[in-house]
């Protein structure tokens, strides 16, 4: 497996669009933390949707992400939807729980689930950062999602995990080089079973691979507890998960 | 006499909640399902991973529960723990396609403080796919109601799964939110959110301006036969999700963002939606606020 590429930094969401697109695409509206639009891709038109400038994700910005995605139910059906994302996480702020972040947030996986049951195939690719809330309810959502090389996917950084479980900063990173289960990196959530792939160069290509297979991604429905288990990063989950749907 | 949801375990509540001699646990304690990553950053072990999951009957109807026990690493979610709650909605989905009928609700006893960060990258994608699973199951019908009134409270991706339910039954003690006050406060600073500051706290999070915000379909009492009988009144509550559903629900959002998006305390927002004295509201008492509040809000 390839390890993550230090320091490469994050594109710019026109300069993702150029490579994933070659050069195809249009931006229908460019904030400096959210931007939508759509772009040609196996010979199908793909609807974008994305997070820009490793952005918190609060309820200004979550209203804006549903509404672009029901917009697409309303005016492409059936077009596949692709989320690209670099997030810091959830807005950390007293006025976004206060209007009940949570509730927001969750109505974004409605959308997304809708998407779904409406014929529209779902892809995420997170091309920065994913962290936590931010990621859950919108890129962790798709049928199949993707992550760059660069890309960093996370809960927390090993420094804040160490002080809130009292456990010592240098057993966390000795246990991270073995363990997938707890310290960030695209890698260790391709091994659990989430990622379907890491994407090193050639997103071109690989975008439209991955627009062709969306159709069969779906139509298997969530594997991802049967990949982590195959794949050895994730050993309990299926058989505990099986055992209880098929408990006596 | 009254039985404190928010003391009891969560055998206690499911003891007060689900009919007599009703609940079958999947996985039992004895089964020893516990989780394979703590042992090695030295945490003590739950037989059961920190939830219980099973079948029983509430009002002599069939439903399927699961109950977080907020007081082991506060109920927090990693592998085990969640992948025992997607393998019981994964239950309720095959069950709904049979001819049978399904089970009438799942009922789900949260009390969390959202992903085990021990196991903080299983918890993420457990929460991820008990979501997904839930809310294609609640496309085909399945009824999902959510009870929140626990020590841990409803925090991160848990406050996630609340939200997706059909309905939630909430005491004032609950409290429902993303992100804890404690981690905005370390974040941001005490000027952000004073956590320590228990009135500011439960203004933001507790179930009074929960249920004034329409976050919530039933306030109860922290009595455990409350929350049973809450329970037992949403059983016939409208199920399935649909595109118009989810648009209903988007305008709804939206209004209250424009409505309220400049507040950044409960208080406000009563005054707002009519409450005539909005401090009086932490005072009254579970009948009293029911009266006021219904009269003010809008239910989901």
């Amino acid at each position: 497996m390839n390890l993550p590429v230090a320091g490469t930094p994050v594109p710019d969401p026109e300069s993702l669009l150029q490579q994933l697109f070659a050069g195809q695409y249009t931006l229908t509206q460019r904030d400096p933390d959210f931007f939508c639009g759509s772009g040609q891709s196996a010979g199908q038109t793909v609807q974008f949707i994305g997070t820009a400038g490793a952005t918190e994700v609060g309820v200004d910005l979550v209203l804006r992400m549903a509404a672009a995605i029901l917009q697409t139910l309303r005016a492409h059906p059936g077009r596949t939807l692709l989320l690209l994302l670099d997030t810091q996480g959830q807005r950390l702020r007293r006025r976004d729980e206060l209007l009940g972040l949570n509730a927001y947030m969750a109505h974004l996986a409605k959308c997304v689930e809708m998407a779904r049951a409406q014929g529209h195939g779902v892809l995420s690719l997170v091309y920065g950062q994913a962290v936590s809330g931010g990621y859950l309810t919108s890129g962790m959502m798709a049928d199949a999602a993707y992550a760059l090389a660069q890309a960093e996917i996370k809960v927390m950084n090993l420094p804040a995990m160490a002080r809130i479980t009292r456990i010592a900063l240098e057993r966390l990173q000795s246990l991270a080089a073995q363990s997938p289960v707890f310290s960030p990196g695209a890698d260790n959530y391709h091994a659990m079973g989430h990622l379907a792939q890491i994407w090193h160069d050639e997103l071109a290509a690989h975008l439209a691979a991955a627009v062709l297979q969306v159709g069969a991604a779906q139509a298997q429905g969530d594997r991802r507890m049967l990949l982590g288990m195959e794949r050895g990063g994730r050993q309990q989950a299926w058989n505990v998960a099986q055992a209880v749907a098929t408990h006596d | 006499m009254r039985k404190s949801y928010f003391e009891a375990s969560a055998r206690e509540r499911l003891l007060g909640i689900l009919d007599a001699d009703s609940f079958h646990e999947f996985l039992p304690p004895d089964a020893r399902c516990t989780s394979p990553h703590l042992a090695a950053l030295d945490q003590p072990l739950a037989f059961d991973d920190g939830v219980a999951v099973g079948s029983a009957r509430l009002a002599g109807r069939p439903v399927l529960v699961a109950a977080q026990e907020g007081r082991f690493l506060g109920g927090a979610i990693g592998e085990v723990h969640g992948a025992k709650i997607a393998g019981l909605i994964a239950r309720a989905h095959a069950a709904a396609h049979q001819e049978a009928g399904g089970y009438a609700a799942v009922i789900l006893l949260l009390d969390s403080g959202g992903v085990r960060l021990h196991e903080a990258n299983a918890g993420l994608l457990a929460v991820s796919e008990i979501i997904r699973a839930l809310l294609a199951a609640r496309v085909d019908g399945v009824r999902f109601l959510g009870l929140i009134g626990g020590s841990s409270g409803c925090f991160g991706g848990t406050g996630l799964i609340a939200r997706c339910c059909d309905a939630l039954v909430m005491s004032e003690e609950g409290r429902l939110a993303m992100s804890g006050p404690e981690v905005i406060e370390t974040v941001r600073g005490v000027e952000e959110f004073d956590a320590r500051d228990r009135a500011l706290v439960w203004r933001v999070t507790g179930g009074k301006h929960r249920y004034l915000l329409g976050e919530v379909d039933a306030f109860v009492a922290d009595d455990t036969a409350a929350f049973r009988a809450a329970a037992i009144g949403l059983l016939d509550h409208p199920a399935g999700l649909t595109l118009a559903d989810v648009e209903r629900e988007h305008a709804r959002l939206q209004q209250r963002w424009q409505r309220f998006g400049d507040c950044d305390d409960g208080l406000q927002i009563w005054e707002r939606l009519g409450v005539a004295d909005a401090t009086q509201v932490a005072l009254l008492d579970t009948d009293a606020f029911r009266r006021l509040a219904d009269a003010v809000r809008t239910a989901p």
